[in-house]
C-alpha cells in the first residue's frame, strides 16, 4: 500500500504541491487527474524522490521512501515515464534489464535470475518479440510497453505512471490501460497513474483523485469525483456528465453550447 | 539470452582491440630513426643474449619503451575519458577539448612548468597535479557558467566550454611567450609530442591514471542509466548527483594526466568512442574499456606516423591526430543525423 501524507513541494518560492495526501491500496489503480499545470508530474517526481519535498512523507510498508537512498527506494517504487527522448541505440532487452539496477552490485553484473525476471516482464506486457529491436526503431506504443516492462523488472509493490497514454493512439491507449489494470489486480500492485483523459480514468481506475493547483480537491470513486460541479470548476469549462453508453462508468463531455 | 555464441561475441571485441593494441605496440618499438627487426626486439625483451644487440637494447630500453608506454597511457586516458564525457553529457560531440577540460589542464601544467620546479620526481609530480587542478577548476567553472537553475543544458555547456577553452589556450600561449628560454620546447609540448625521454613522466602520471581509469572502468552501468536522463536514472536507483560528480572527477583526472606530459592532443577522445560505438554498440560497460584500448592503439599508431612521415624529423603528435581526426569528425557529424547508433 502506498500512503502519501501531507506532501508539500516548492519550486523556488512557488508552491506547486500543497499538503497532498493520497492512499493507494495494493491491487488498486488510482487515477490522478487534473488540468495542465495542476502538479500531476510534480507529484510523480516528488514521490519518486527526483525532486525534494519540503514537507510530508511517502510511506510503503512502514518505510518513509523519501528518507531512503535512491537504490533502496527503487526496490519499493518504479516509475513508467512518458516515452520521449529514449536513447535510440539501446535494445529493448538492454533497456528492460536496467530495471534490475536496484539489485545489482556496483559493477552492474547481471545474473541468470535477473535475465529471467526481465524476460518475464517483457512477456507480461506482450513485448518479448521486441527484445532484440533498438528502442529508437520502436513505435510510441511499443516504447511505452518496453518502459512498463522495465518498471515491472524492478519487482516493486508500487508503480507510478506519468501520463503514459499521452503520445499514443486510441488502440495503444486502451491496450496499455488494460495491461496496467490487469497487472495491478493480478500482482497486487498499488498503481498511481497520472492521466489526461478523464474518460480513460473513469473506465479503468478503481479510484480517482482530482488535483487542482497543487491541492487534492476530491478523491473517491469515478462517480464521486467526475461530477459536473467538480470538473467544471477544475477545468474552467462547463461539462456534462452522463452515464457511459455501455460501460459501468460516468462519461464526461464538454458542454460547449 | 546467453549461449556459447553470445559469450564468444561478448569477448570478441576485446580480442580485436587487444590484438590491434599489441600490433601497434610492436610497431612503436620497431619503427623510428633506427628500425629494429622483430627478432632483435624479442631478444632484447627476453634479455638473451644481451651483448649481441647492445645498440638495439639501448634504443629500446632507454627510448622506445618509455615513449611507447607514455603514448599508450595517454591514448588510453583520452579514449576512456572521451567515452565518459560523451555519456555524461549525452552528447556525441563532447570530448575533453570541447568542454575545455584539456585546455584548462594545459594551462595548469604550463603554470607549474613556469614555476621552475626542479626536474626531480617530486617536481615532475607537481605538473600532473597542477594539470588536474586546472582541469577540475575548468569543469566547475564551465559547469556553473552553463547552469540555468537546476539544469545544465548541453548546448550551454559546450558553448561555455569552447569559450573558456579559447581563453585558456590564449593565456597558455601568453605564458609561453613570456618564458623565452624554453619556448621551442614548450610549443612542441603544446602541439602534442612525447618529447620527454625516460621513465619519469610515465611513473608520475601512473597514480593519477590508475585512479581515474579505475573509476571509469567501473562506471559503465551508471553511464548506461544516465542515457535515459537524470530523472529515470534516479528512479532506477542511481544516486545521480554523486555518480555524475565521481565520473566527472575521474575523467578529468585521466585527461589531466594525459595532457601533463603529452600536450594538447585533440580528437582521440572524440574519434575512438565513436568508432567503438559504431562497431560494437552503445553499451557503456563495453564502450569504456574498448575506448581505453582503442585510444591507446590509435595514439600509438599516430605516434608511429609522426615519426615516419617526414623522417628524420618528427611531426608533432597533435598535428597527426588532427589531420586524421578532422575528416573523421566531419564524417561523424554528417552521419549522426540519420543513424541510430548514438
Amino acid at each position: 500500500m502506498l500512503k502519501i501524507e501531507n506532501l508539500t513541494v516548492f519550486y523556488g518560492a512557488r508552491r506547486v504541491l500543497q499538503d497532498v495526501s493520497l492512499e493507494v491500496q495494493s491491487g488498486q489503480v488510482l487515477a490522478l487527474i487534473g488540468p495542465n499545470g495542476a502538479g500531476k508530474s510534480t507529484l510523480v517526481r516528488a514521490v519518486s524522490g527526483v525532486i525534494p519535498a519540503q514537507a510530508g512523507k511517502v510511506q510503503v510498508d512502514g518505510a518513509n521512501l523519501l528518507a531512503l537512498p535512491a537504490m533502496q527506494r527503487a526496490r519499493y517504487l518504479a516509475v513508467v515515464p512518458q516515452a520521449v527522448a529514449m536513447p535510440p541505440a539501446f535494445s529493448a532487452w538492454e533497456t528492460v534489464l536496467l530495471g534490475r539496477t536496484p539489485y545489482l552490485n556496483f559493477l552492474g553484473q547481471i545474473s541468470e535470475k535477473d535475465e529471467q525476471i526481465a524476460r518475464l516482464a517483457l512477456q507480461r506486457v506482450d513485448a518479448l518479440d521486441l527484445a532484440e529491436r533498438r528502442v529508437g526503431e520502436l513505435s510510441g506504443g511499443e516504447q511505452q510497453r518496453v518502459l512498463l516492462a522495465r518498471a515491472l523488472a524492478q519487482s516493486t509493490p508500487i508503480l507510478l505512471l506519468d501520463e503514459p497514454t499521452v503520445h499514443l493512439d486510441l488502440q495503444h491507449q486502451v491496450n496499455l490501460m488494460e495491461t496496467v489494470c490487469s497487472l495491478a489486480h493480478s500482482d497486487h500492485l498499488a498503481v498511481l497513474v497520472a492521466l489526461h483523459d478523464l474518460n480513460l480514468a473513469a473506465i479503468y481506475a478503481d479510484r480517482v483523485a482530482l488535483l487542482v493547483a497543487g491541492e487534492v480537491k476530491a478523491a473517491g470513486t469515478a462517480r464521486e469525483v467526475l461530477t459536473p460541479e467538480l470538473i467544471s470548476a477544475a477545468y474552467h469549462l462547463p461539462v456534462r456528465v452522463v452515464a457511459h453508453p455501455f460501460a459501468d462508468a460516468p462519461w464526461v463531455l464538454p458542454d460547449s453550447n | 539470452m546467453t549461449g556459447d555464441f553470445d559469450l564468444y561475441m561478448k569477448f570478441l571485441p576485446y580480442l580485436y582491440a587487444m590484438v590491434f593494441l599489441l600490433l601497434t605496440v610492436i610497431l612503436s618499438i620497431a619503427v623510428g630513426a633506427v628500425s629494429i627487426p622483430l627478432a632483435d626486439i624479442w631478444r632484447v625483451l627476453t634479455n638473451r643474449p644481451p651483448q649481441v644487440v647492445t645498440q638495439a637494447a639501448t634504443i629500446i630500453l632507454a627510448l622506445r619503451l618509455p615513449r611507447t608506454a607514455l603514448v599508450l597511457l595517454t591514448g588510453a586516458a583520452l579514449g576512456g575519458s572521451g567515452a565518459a564525457y560523451q555519456g555524461l553529457f549525452r552528447n556525441p560531440l563532447a570530448d575533453p577539448y570541447l568542454i575545455g577540460v584539456a585546455s584548462g589542464a594545459g594551462l595548469g601544467a604550463v603554470l607549474a612548468m613556469n614555476a621552475h620546479w626542479p626536474y626531480t620526481f617530486w617536481g615532475l609530480l607537481a605538473v600532473p597535479g597542477a594539470a588536474f587542478l586546472g582541469a577540475l577548476l575548468t569543469v566547475l567553472l564551465v559547469y556553473s557558467l552553463a547552469r540555468i537553475g537546476k539544469t545544465v543544458p548541453t548546448t550551454n555547456l559546450i558553448l561555455a566550454g569552447v569559450a573558456f577553452s579559447s581563453f585558456a589556450t590564449a593565456l597558455t600561449s601568453f605564458l609561453m611567450l613570456r618564458s623565452t628560454g624554453e619556448l621551442r620546447q614548450a610549443i612542441a609540448w603544446l602541439l602534442g609530442g612525447s618529447t620527454q625521454a625516460g621513465w619519469g613522466p610515465v611513473l608520475t602520471i601512473l597514480p593519477y591514471l590508475a585512479i581515474g581509469m579505475g573509476i571509469l572502468l567501473l562506471s559503465g552501468h551508471a553511464l548506461n542509466l544516465l542515457q535515459f536522463g537524470d530523472d529515470q536514472a534516479q528512479q532506477l536507483g542511481l544516486p545521480v548527483m554523486r555518480t555524475r560528480a565521481l565520473i566527472l572527477l575521474a575523467a578529468s583526472l585521466a585527461t589531466a594526466a594525459a595532457v601533463s606530459f603529452s600536450g594538447i592532443i585533440g580528437f582521440i577522445g572524440l574519434i575512438v568512442p565513436h568508432v567503438m560505438r559504431l562497431w560494437f554498440g552503445a553499451d557503456y560497460r563495453r564502450l569504456v574499456p574498448l575506448s581505453l584500448l582503442g585510444g591507446a592503439a590509435a595514439l600509438l599508431l599516430s605516434d608511429v606516423l609522426a615519426r615516419v612521415v617526414i623522417a628524420p624529423q618528427e611531426l608533432p603528435l597533435g598535428i597527426v591526430t588532427a589531420l586524421f581526426g578532422v575528416p573523421f569528425f566531419l564524417w561523424v557529424l554528417r552521419r549522426s543525423k540519420n543513424q541510430g547508433y548514438w
